[in-house]
């Protein structure tokens, strides 16, 4: 077996240190000192003792194994700490940051285990070679797999735009056409000036030196004009509505995969977006980038090729008087180069800073009862009026650049027609061109510096639709936390047995629960209590895959959910929430919501079931009622009791009851209980309650403190303990609240909720 | 829960702050905390026992006699970390995630952004920033920042 440690960057200089034939068994990079600065150290688990470089320091110092040493791990705010002590005093201690903090628990392991065989004398147990959790590949010695962390450490590139080819693939027909109809509508408008040519040299000049006019000729070139005019228009719709079309499935498709790989993300990710921001990206950004796509792109293309072309056919004419039209060019695209950079970023913060401007929209709108309530109306105008003035100077900054940037453009395109003019002339006046290859040069390049012109604003508008290209790519990016496996396991016939191996869960750098150990039988019904903040709801949210945990398993009849699809395995829970969340849509509908194709007897019978049936028979328009986004019109019991229908429905093996009965009086509180009492029955059931009445029928309490289970149990047996459950059923009895630990609630518990 | 001087903060041989208060109790291995530790870090430290509960409150940690403070200003170094971003050397790229290395006032060392929203603006001109390992970077003045520093800063602003 090759050694999990080999590629460690520490190994030599540990190895160094050894005595002979002592192996190395676990090491941690320290990379804070004891003040917490930032330092290089390392702590080493041998076979015979504990060796550690102190951060900033050279010598070595050891400890060797001896009965009573013991290696406490701890972590507080992203910072992990490791104690070294015995019975009487603390030996010496070691910091590091969170992200070394799998390698410290790797650490602590080996270190036990070493001590244990020290004392006994047993040869000490190899451990299981550490694989990741997400994709299975051996992770290094720092417990970081090297694949998924590559994958997310990588900034997207900065090409952004060409990522956009991705969408463009299935269209690649139509923008070829689209393509060859723009190469020749773009030549037929190079005719016409080309057409001025003979119409001066032949036929005006003869005139006005005294021949008279040719009738025929003059008829021939007025027909080719006209002709040449309205073939690049028939070319030019046709090509303009080709590509149209084309970026419009495009924006449609860029669109849908959007929103579709955001269902996909975890919870995790959403509990860190704000609605307004996720719904601009979705909706205009993509909208801006069909627009470059459709109009922008398309209209540079056409200049690119008209420069071209008459580029080619002014050298055909006349090379000198050509080279002097061109030579303001590399001066122009210098300065474009120049601006584009500027540019640019100031698009991106105007961006940042709208969506500063939709996001109090979404905050305000939604709480305005709040508002209201503490009369803060005047408060949050301030608020809008702050961000909008941000955003006015923001614009302001990037308009400065830009609004100097077309006059300039316009300025050297009058300079460069005066230096044709003065050249022209003096080229004529030396008989080395005629009066009509002057004017056919001049009506050229009047067309090509307007293009120029045209052709700088597609600086802009690349540069906007790169960072909406990049917006929306940051979604599309951002790979879920709860990964689907590359090789899902079969899921046996599922009978409802969870186990929960040595759980813990780390939400940012804040510990939320600690080694989790629970069996839960099948149609058990598990009571979690605890107070608010103790990890219920995160315990739950890991049960039902929202997130994955951070060590140990979560296995459902003995596979690790990891390793089943998603979808899967959550065809199997169940999920009531406290505040249930209904779409707009039938009453119908959202019983059916987990399962579409029920038919209107199930329904009917899951709402009986739920005793929803007769409230919903009281409503106008029975089943086929509408309800709206929050379920207006309907009471909190009555939205709990559709909800619970949704989850008979499905008759999930696995049922989740989150403070199910929590928002409604005591009354309703009993139809629900009704209606509950008939859903867990046969089922596996984990239900969070705050008031511990409700959770009579359980087979079993499980009551969390600050996350861990610190007591297992049913009633007569916790209260006959007088532990933590006793008091907490004190309190209550006596209708005292329920004191607060002076830990807050994690932000994630919110964010899981009534989603 | 105020505290008056009629109390002992002690450290035994395991490194831990011991508390013993007026009445008598003694609760061992108190940590204390700080409720504002940016908006006022000098103010309100709470001293949160083994449970979890509040064992005591420090109104003013200015106030305290001086062996004391030391002792709530050592355990507090040697918990809180927090550290103060001085300079910007580089950032990896402007699109995140993005790696940045970064001078603090605990030394050099690099740091992740996962997105600008990770990037929280305390007040006028602070920010704190939140890394990849949920690690908080401050920023107390953006303008005390070198220019360079500001330039970069900007682009995720």
């Amino acid at each position: 077996m090759k050694s999990p440690l080999a590629a460690e960057p520490w190994r030599s200089e540990a190895l160094a240190h050894l005595s002979g034939g002592e192996s190395l068994e676990a090491g941690l990079t320290l990379d804070l000192d004891e003040a917490l600065r930032y330092g290089r150290g390392l702590l080493v688990v041998t076979d015979r003792r504990l060796l550690a470089r102190f951060p900033g320091r050279t010598e070595w110092q050891e400890w060797p194994y001896r009965r009573g040493l013991q290696l406490l791990h701890h972590d507080h705010a992203g910072v992990g700490g490791l104690e070294l002590q015995d019975e009487s005093a603390r030996l010496g201690g070691w910091r590091f940051t969170i992200g070394n903090n799998p390698a410290a628990l790797r650490l602590v392991d080996a270190f036990e285990r070493q001590l244990e065989s020290h004392l006994t004398g047993r040869p000490a147990e190899r451990p299981e070679e550490d694989a990741c959790p997400k994709c299975g590949a051996p992770l290094d010695g720092e417990g970081e797999c090297p694949v998924c962390a590559r994958e997310i450490h990588a900034p997207p590139s900065t090409r952004t735009l060409l990522r956009l080819g991705r969408f463009a693939r299935p269209y690649r027909w139509p923008l070829f056409w689209g393509f060859v109809l723009t190469l020749a509508s773009t030549a037929a408008a190079m005719v016409p000036p080309y057409l001025s040519m003979p119409l001066m040299d032949d036929v005006l000049i003869p005139y006005q030196n005294g021949k008279p006019i040719d009738v025929d000729l003059v008829m021939l070139l007025l027909g080719g004009l006209l002709g040449a005019a309205l073939v690049a228009w028939g070319l030019g719709w046709a090509r303009t509505y080709i590509l149209s079309l084309v970026a419009e499935h495009i924006g449609k498709d860029l669109r849908t995969v959007t929103f579709e790989h955001l269902m996909g993300l975890s919870l995790e990710y959403y509990g860190g977006k704000r609605t307004g921001d996720l719904m601009a990206r979705i909706g205009s950004e993509s909208d801006r980038i069909c627009q470059f796509l459709s109009v922008q792109v398309l209209d540079f293309a056409t200049d690119v090729l008209m420069i071209a072309m008459t580029a080619v056919i002014l050298f055909s004419i006349s090379p000198w008087l050509a080279l002097v039209t061109l030579l303001p060019l590399p001066f122009i695209a210098w300065m474009i180069q120049l601006v584009r950079d500027r540019l640019r970023n100031g698009f991106e913060k105007a961006d940042r800073i709208w969506s500063e401007v939709t996001n109090v929209l979404a905050d305000t709108i939604p709480g305005v009862r709040v508002v209201k309530a503490f009369a803060q109306e005047r408060r949050e105008t301030q608020r809008f009026r702050a961000a909008n003035a941000i955003n006015l100077t923001v614009n302001d900054r990037v308009n400065r650049v830009w609004s100097l940037f077309s006059p300039t453009v316009t300025l050297l395109t009058e300079i460069g027609l005066l230096v044709v003019w003065a050249f022209g002339i003096w080229q004529v006046s030396q008989d080395q061109i005629t009066v009509g290859v002057l004017t056919a040069f001049l009506a050229y390049i009047t067309r090509f510096y307007t293009r120029l012109d045209s052709m700088s604003r597609i600086v802009s508008s690349t540069q906007r639709a790169a960072s909406s290209a990049k917006r929306l790519f940051d979604i599309l990016d951002h790979v879920s936390s709860v990964p689907e496996p590359a090789s899902p396991q079969r899921l046996p016939e599922v009978k409802g047995r969870i186990e929960l191996d040595d759980v813990a869960f780390r939400y940012g750098n804040r510990s939320v629960l600690r080694g989790v150990d629970l069996a839960i039988a099948p149609g058990e019904m598990i009571g979690l209590v605890g107070h608010s903040g103790s990890g219920k709801t995160t315990l739950v949210n890991l049960i039902c895959r929202f997130y994955d945990v951070t060590e140990g398993a979560i296995r459902l009849e003995g596979i690790d959910i990891r390793q089943l699809a998603v979808a899967d395995y959550r065809r199997n829970i169940g999920l009531v929430l406290q505040e249930p969340f209904l779409f707009f849509g039938t009453v119908a509908d959202n019983i059916a919501y987990g399962k579409p194709e029920a038919t209107r007897e199930e329904v009917v019978a899951a709402a009986r079931a739920a005793h929803a049936h007769e409230f919903i028979l009281r409503l106008p328009q029975g089943y086929d009622s509408l309800v709206g986004e929050r379920g207006q019109g309907l009471s909190g019991g009555e939205r709990q009791r559709i909800s619970i229908a949704r989850a008979l429905l499905i008759d999930p093996r696995i049922l989740i009851l989150d403070e199910a009965t929590s928002s409604v009086d005591t009354e309703t509180e009993k139809e629900i209980q009704k209606a509950l009492d008939n859903l867990v029955r046969g089922r596996t059931t984990i239900a969070i309650a705050h008031r511990l009445s409700t959770l009579r029928k359980a087979d079993r309490l499980v009551v969390m403190d600050r996350g861990r289970i610190v007591e297992v149990g049913n009633h007569d047996e916790l209260m006959a303990r007088e532990g933590a459950y006793y008091r907490l059923y004190q309190a209550q009895a006596r209708n005292v609240d329920v004191e607060e630990t002076g830990e807050d609630l994690p932000r994630i518990e919110h964010k899981a909720k009534g989603q | 829960m105020t505290m008056d001087t009629d109390y002992q903060l002690t450290r035994n041989a395991f490194g831990r702050l011991v508390l013993t208060t007026a009445a008598g109790d003694v609760c061992e291995g108190v940590v204390p905390v700080r409720a504002f530790p940016i908006a006022a870090p000098g103010e309100g430290i709470s001293l949160v026992g083994p449970d979890g509960h509040e064992a005591g409150w420090i109104e003013r940690l200015d106030q305290l006699p001086a062996p004391q403070r030391q002792l709530v200003e050592e355990e507090l170094g040697r918990r809180e970390f927090m550290p103060q971003i001085r300079r910007i050397r580089s950032v990896s790229s402007f699109a995140t995630p993005s790696t940045w290395q970064v001078d603090t006032d605990r030394g050099a060392t690099s740091l992740v952004l996962w997105g600008e929203e990770f990037i929280r603006r305390l007040g006028k001109s602070g920010l704190l920033i939140e890394d990849s390992h949920g690690i908080h970077f401050l920023v107390r003045d953006i303008n005390g920042l070198d220019l360079a520093s500001r330039k970069l800063l900007d682009r995720f602003l």
